[in-house]
């Protein structure tokens, strides 16, 4: 693709800020429509990054192209490395697994310290949901960039293996 | 030892880590258009966007003086210029170029020919009013207030407003001197 680049800090900052203002500022009592803005902004994102994508390309023939498209191409423009392991029931669920997810790396989140300090633990908790909430974002980016290739679907992450970080993708029948 | 020399833009900016702009261009773009839905009030959204912007700028200029070694400015022009050639350029890949100096030297403008925040971007009639960029008045905003100048940071010319560049009016309000407990020499 080539092309312009900018530092990289500006997107992880603004990702930052978004989810600050979306989940302090703007639904602070109201989580659940925080996460909802926050993947619908990963939606529009994934879904015009796909189309610009796959501009040049073939459509694909069937959804594990699709996926494996996603897991290769689309991943490492986005987080310059590929998904690290892609499996499937063959029944519409594929789990993608990043092992080292970059913008949960580098947003210093790190539920993985254990205390019994009960003050510390709010805080560990509420980082946790911190980055829960920073994890709708590529989840609602993924679902886009899917839509855009015909294949509606359910999202969700699982983080219980920081770093690594496994996304569940549910394909609508 | 030898003194630490600052950087120029493009050194720096070649060696930070950077990813494709669209992704920056793009993200920008979803979150102005879900605060103008969630918002409703362009006004409103004009004040979302410099707040986040102010509060990526206090943390944005840690970032900016551990990468670019500048020193301490001798005064608010060499300011504006290190802004212009090393902050936008090492953030952006862009630099801008200042102008309009204003007797007393307090206030410039910033303008930006070229802006990575606005590619692919075309605003509908209904978003009149809006400061699409207002998120850079923020950062300025902020990261200048974080090394003891009072800003007040305003556009004057927007490309989406028909204009023919981005222009930033950058005002220095009070320049808060800084006082440390100890003397250099103690």
């Amino acid at each position: 693709m080539g092309g312009r680049e900018v530092a990289e800090s500006c997107v992880d900052n603004l990702i930052i800020e978004m989810v600050s203002a979306y989940c302090n500022r703007f639904y602070e009592s109201k989580p659940d429509l925080a996460a909802r803005r926050i993947e619908a902004i990963g939606y529009q994102v994934g879904l015009q990054l796909s189309e610009r994508y796959t501009m040049e390309r073939p459509r694909f023939t069937d959804h594990l192209e699709a996926i494996k498209f996603i897991c290769k191409d689309f991943w490492s423009e986005v987080f310059k490395k590929q998904i690290d392991n892609l499996k499937t029931n063959h029944r519409g669920t594929f789990v993608l697994q990043d092992n080292r997810f970059r913008w949960l790396t580098r947003m210093s989140v790190d539920p993985t310290q254990t205390n019994t300090d009960s003050s510390l633990e709010t805080t560990e908790n509420k980082e946790t949901q911190s980055a829960s909430m920073h994890l709708y974002f590529p989840c609602g980016i993924i679902r886009g960039a899917l839509t855009s290739l015909g294949i509606p679907c359910a999202v969700s992450a699982d983080m219980s293996n920081l770093p690594a970080c496994s996304f569940v993708v549910r394909i609508k029948v | 030892m030898a003194p630490i020399v600052p950087r120029s833009g493009d050194a720096v900016f070649a060696n930070v880590e950077r990813v494709n702009a669209e992704l920056f261009t793009l993200t920008y773009g979803a979150i102005v258009r879900q605060l103008l839905t969630d918002l409703e009030e362009v006004e409103e959204v004009n004040k979302q966007l410099d707040q986040m912007g102010y509060n990526i700028g206090i943390r944005l200029i840690d970032e900016f003086l551990a990468k670019s070694n500048v020193s301490r400015c001798v005064d608010f022009k060499e300011t504006a210029e290190v802004i212009a050639k090393v902050g936008f350029k090492m953030f952006l890949g862009v630099s801008a170029s200042v102008t309009n100096w204003d007797a007393d030297g307090m206030s410039c403008s910033l303008i930006l020919e070229d802006n990575p925040l606005v590619d692919f971007v075309e605003l509908p009639d209904t978003c009149q009013g809006l400061y699409y960029c207002n998120v850079l008045s923020g950062v300025i905003r902020g990261a200048l207030e974080m090394v003891s100048m009072k800003t007040e940071v305003t556009w004057v010319r927007d490309m989406l407003r028909g204009d023919d560049a981005y222009e930033l009016k950058v005002k220095l309000l009070k320049q808060v001197s800084e006082e440390y407990p100890y003397k250099d020499d103690e």
